[in-house]
């Protein structure tokens, strides 16, 4: 099959060789694989930018799961960011409550879009919405930024994985980050190489993550993890806008989370055996949703402990 | 290339919780239905691997039957398929399996009804991205990303070539065709990926061809 790029390395030099966006060369390779228009691509596009818009408002609403395990704390962020003291920084903890949102609308089987698994689906939306903010886009440049994670999302799927059944959460809510991180550089100005140190920058920041669902659902620690995910993003977006470079080439990266996710145990890749599934609270709670016991007094125990 | 469009990556847009588990599931289900040419009235799904271990938590379950609906990914019928299953007649029994398969996100529908039976496996390879990798016995690879055509057939000299002509006079363009047997002499199976969507007069017509014995398809 032609394509434009294969790996970051091509598509660094090509845009740089073209003088064009990641965002554009991706758009130029959907049209040339599908043969679908320009426009039937942009809106497709545009409908899912919707849905993202929809999902994240939905949750700063307040959303609970089905099992009662999360909901809830986007909410909470935010409150606390009206109140003007942050630590972090608004910009940050409001991408971060907004990927969490995500995720807890996703938690309580709600509608999202995917970028690049529903488990990670809160990283992209999450830091594209809080940075719009900061940098004023238009429609179409935050259009844009779905493509530019699009077109590096595209590489290590291909190259390497993005299943939590295959790579480890590295694949997931990694792959996710990093590809927010090169979305967050084209928007702020950045050139496409800065984008590719970004996304090395939060890959490698994310190497080894492994997938541990509390009883299997997508909530304990996923939502947590996206929350994580979406700050990791926005420190790597503003190393690599400051100069700093990967010594590891990206491609190089990629390989290596494939290689790692090779080599991570099954017990640690989506089968809810081993990591934080298996610890006491973790079975605890597997046991009371599955076997009738009472998770509202294990929830709230744990809550009065802390 | 596992993955060729970019909205293999941004989206699908789909009802949570998992691409893998939840909206992949509901695709090879639809799949499923599609290749089966009705709902079935009754399917035994077979669960493996990470399948088997979470199936409940990611709603895998009510997605799988939901895609034997027909729903689509972003379907909120999903969420109370077994009770629409119910009303359509559809019976369905999860069976989750020990046993490895090549890969972890793997299911196997046996469904049917009064008057016949088919076993597709599906595998769910991230992102919502399916492929089938068998059907009634014989491997192969399909993505359900394009429009595709399955022929069992005897496996007798001009078999493909009468098949390939019924599809040069509608119009049809090959994009991509696999053939495959059991035993030399026996059945056979060809899957031909196909620019277009196949409309019904076209399967009729090679089901009409000597030596075949059935006929179906997936329109994307």
């Amino acid at each position: 099959m032609d394509v434009l790029f294969r790996s970051v390395h091509e598509l660094v030099e090509l845009a740089e060789r073209e003088g064009k966006l990641i965002s554009e060369l991706m758009i130029e390779q959907e049209m040339l694989i599908t043969g679908r228009s320009r426009e039937e691509i942009f809106t497709q596009m545009d409908r899912n930018l919707t849905i993202m818009e929809e999902a994240v408002e939905r949750g700063l609403k307040g959303v609970q799961s089905v099992t009662g395990l999360t909901g809830g704390d986007a909410v909470l962020i935010q409150n606390y960011i009206k109140k003007g003291n942050t630590l972090a920084g608004d910009l940050l903890l409001d991408a971060v409550s907004k990927a969490v949102a995500t995720n807890e609308v996703n938690a309580a089987m709600g509608t999202i879009c995917a970028t690049p698994t529903a488990g990670s689906a809160g990283v992209v939306p999450g830091t594209l919405f809080a940075v719009q903010n900061k940098l004023n886009p238009t429609r179409e440049q935050m259009i844009r930024y779905l493509f530019t994670s699009g077109a590096f999302g595209f590489i290590v799927a291909n190259n390497a994985s993005i299943s939590g059944a295959e790579g480890g959460c590295q694949a997931e809510v990694g792959s996710a980050s990093a590809m927010a991180a090169a979305a967050i550089v084209e928007m702020a100005g950045g050139t496409a190489q800065q984008s590719s140190e970004a996304f090395a920058i939060t890959l490698k920041n994310m190497l080894g993550l492994v997938c541990d669902p509390v009883a299997g659902l997508v909530e304990v620690p996923c939502v947590k993890r996206n929350a994580m995910g979406a700050s990791n993003s926005l420190v790597a977006a503003d190393m690599a806008l400051a100069g700093v470079t990967s010594r590891i080439p990206c491609d190089e990266v990629i390989g290596a989370m494939y290689r790692i996710g090779q080599a991570m145990s099954p017990n640690l890749k989506e089968t809810a055996r081993g990591g934080l599934a298996a610890t006491p609270t973790g079975k605890a709670i597997t046991h009371a949703i599955f076997e009738g016991g009472d998770l509202k007094s294990l929830l709230k125990s744990r809550v009065g402990s802390n | 290339m596992k993955f060729t469009s970019v909205f293999d990556i941004i989206g699908p847009v789909m009802i949570g919780p998992s691409s893998s588990h939840t909206a992949g599931a509901a695709r090879i289900g639809r799949v499923a239905r599609d290749l089966f040419g009705r709902q079935p009235k009754w399917a035994k799904i077979y669960l493996y691997g990470s399948f088997a271990e979470t199936y409940r938590g990611h709603g895998t379950d009510v997605a799988i039957i939901g895609g034997l609906l027909d729903y689509d990914t972003d379907d909120e019928r999903i969420k109370t398929s077994f009770a629409e299953a119910e009303k359509a007649g559809l019976q369905f029994e999860f069976i989750p399996e020990t046993a490895n398969k090549e890969h972890p996100n793997t299911a196997r529908i046996l469904m049917g009804d009064d008057e016949s039976e088919m076993s597709v496996e599906g595998i769910s390879i991230g992102g919502g991205k399916i492929e089938i990798s068998e059907v009634n016995g014989f491997k192969l690879r399909l993505t359900g990303g394009m429009p595709a055509i399955l022929v069992v057939h005897d496996d007798r000299a001009g078999c493909i070539a009468n098949v390939a002509n019924c599809l040069a006079m509608h119009d049809v363009n090959i994009g991509h065709m696999e053939v495959s047997r059991i035993e030399r002499g026996l059945t056979a199976l060809m899957v031909i990926e196909v620019d277009q969507n196949i409309d019904q007069r076209l399967l009729e017509q090679i089901s009409y061809i000597p030596h075949i014995t059935k006929v179906s398809k997936i329109n994307n």
